[in-house]
């Protein structure tokens, strides 16, 4: 195949960017979007140009590390993740513009690349449990019926890439934010936490510059991992119930 | 809480739904009252004025009325408030656009914001037309609403206005609903059916049933 790729560049995160155009040929329709711009990147470095920069970890859709708008869809065309993206969902002479996610609580820190930490301030609020350490508790010890499991479950699977915000016109981590909470809430392990969490990382989420939830539905759409709209509803539900039982 | 509230964006939100429930269940009752402009001016200037003696004898005169008007009022300005507020957060979250755009959303979802303002410039005009008289085209006799909606609906501009507003009302209903559900923790997989198709239908109802009286003036069923 032979692809035009428009390519947002940007030196740095003050420099200002601008798309460039690139020419690739002899790309496979098995390569991942990702080894397309390995290819790319290895012809850049023949010629003495500076490589684009993109964010890549496990290439097999678990770490959420990949991360780039594709023809203005947040990990492409398909429901999965960059580097997931397979090179037959285009065809021979296409255009393909590639930007990096845009929120003002993502700052571009080169190229395609942007910094994610804020999402790590919102785990740091309260994604997590108290456990004490030790062995491993027997596994029967907590039942949890199976319906709260499956739930716990499905918002599990939240990678974290952030394609929820990229997404959103109001670039809102809601999605995100609603995954984490619903997942540990559900639980008996969750639960010494469940109201505390719930308000704090609403109000770190807040405090991290990002928009709010409008409904429009376009993070779910998004999502690699399929975390359902309605989830946002569920932690609406935690945060209204939380702020009836804590008095801060 | 209430400081919990209103700093929160979720609780800030909670405002708006809340607020927009209020104004959406007056506007069902509003709405019926308007239809029994059909049954002609004798029933529908008595409901008017009933609507003066609501609540009595508990109520002194008026008093009803009034109770319902301040809770529009605040509801309207914590909405519109809310509103400006929660719009601000979104676009600054968002600064720079994506070059390759794509039209997303439905139509309903993309025009909250426009549609919001239409409607509060409504809500201005037609107090202004229909309650104080201000702008009314006619000459505007307080007491006698049949004539006066004959005589706002006699103008070109009068039903441009009212008609425009209320396909505004009936796209703001639509999303807002079912928005508001959402807000307030109802939505969840199973119901989400449910409270789309009611959202379709109260907007689909409020819009015909308001519109319904410029058309009736216009046609001259009603005159
Ligand atoms: C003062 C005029 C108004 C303005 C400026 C306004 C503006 C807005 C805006 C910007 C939104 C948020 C849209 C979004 O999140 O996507 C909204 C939501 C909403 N509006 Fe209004 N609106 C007005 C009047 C009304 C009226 C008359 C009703 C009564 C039916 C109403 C009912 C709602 C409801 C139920 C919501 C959903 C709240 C939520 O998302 O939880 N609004 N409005
Ligand atoms: S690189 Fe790990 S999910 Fe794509």
């Amino acid at each position: 195949m032979k692809l035009t790729l428009r390519v947002w560049r940007q030196k740095n995160a003050d420099a200002p960017g601008a798309m460039s155009t690139y020419e690739v040929d002899g790309i496979s329709q098995d390569m991942s979007f990702l080894e397309m711009l390995d290819t790319l990147n290895e012809e850049l470095i023949l010629v003495g140009d500076d490589p684009v920069a993109f964010d890549h970890d496990c290439r097999e859709g678990i770490c959420g590390a990949c991360s780039l708008v594709i023809n203005g869809d947040a990990h492409g065309p398909e429901r999965t993740t960059t580097c997931q993206l397979h090179m037959r969902s285009f065809q021979d002479g296409d255009t393909i513009d590639i930007e990096p996610w845009r929120a003002s609580a993502f700052p571009v820190v080169k190229d395609l690349v942007v910094d994610r930490s804020a999402f790590d301030r919102i785990i740091q609020a309260g994604g997590y449990i108290s456990a004490p350490t030790g062995t491993a508790p027997e596994a029967h010890a907590t039942p949890v019926p199976k319906p709260d499991a499956d739930f716990a479950f499905e918002h599990a699977e939240c990678i974290g890439c952030g394609a929820c915000v990229a997404a959103c016109p109001n670039g809102s981590a809601m999605l995100f934010t609603s995954a984490k909470i619903n997942h540990l809430n559900v639980l008996p392990q969750g639960a010494p936490e469940r109201e505390t969490r719930v308000l704090d990382m609403v109000g770190q989420m807040d405090s991290e510059g990002f928009g709010g939830c409008t409904l429009t539905g376009e993070c779910a759409t998004a999502c690699p991992k399929g975390i359902p709209l309605p989830s946002i509803s569920a932690m609406n539900k935690e945060w209204l119930r939380a702020t009836r039982k804590v008095h801060r | 809480m209430t400081r919990t509230l209103w700093d929160s964006s979720v609780g800030k939100k909670t405002i708006m739904a809340v607020s927009g429930l209020i104004m959406l269940l007056y506007l069902v009752v509003h709405m019926i009252g308007n239809l029994k402009i059909f049954f002609g001016s004798g029933e529908f200037n008595h409901y008017a004025h009933w609507l003066r003696t609501m609540g009595e004898p508990f109520l002194h005169y008026e008093w009803a009325l009034w109770i319902v008007r301040v809770v529009l009022v605040a509801a309207v300005v914590l909405h519109a408030t809310s509103a400006y507020q929660l719009s601000r957060r979104d676009i600054k979250a968002r600064p720079s656009k994506y070059v390759h755009k794509k039209p997303r959303a439905s139509y309903a979802t993309r025009t909250m914001r426009w549609g919001g303002i239409i409607l509060a410039l409504f809500i201005v005009w037609h107090i202004l037309d229909l309650t104080t008289g201000t702008v009314h085209s006619g000459g505007f006799q307080s007491g006698h609403p049949y004539q006066n909606v004959i005589d706002t609906f006699s103008t070109w501009y009068g039903n441009t206005i009212y008609i425009v507003a209320m396909l505004a009302l009936g796209l703001h209903v639509q999303h807002g609903f079912w928005s508001a559900a959402q807000t307030l923790g109802a939505g969840n997989a199973t119901r989400d059916r449910a409270l789309k198709t009611i959202a379709n239908v109260l907007a689909l109802v409020l819009t015909v049933g308001f519109i319904s009286i410029p058309v009736a003036v216009m046609t001259g069923v009603v005159s």
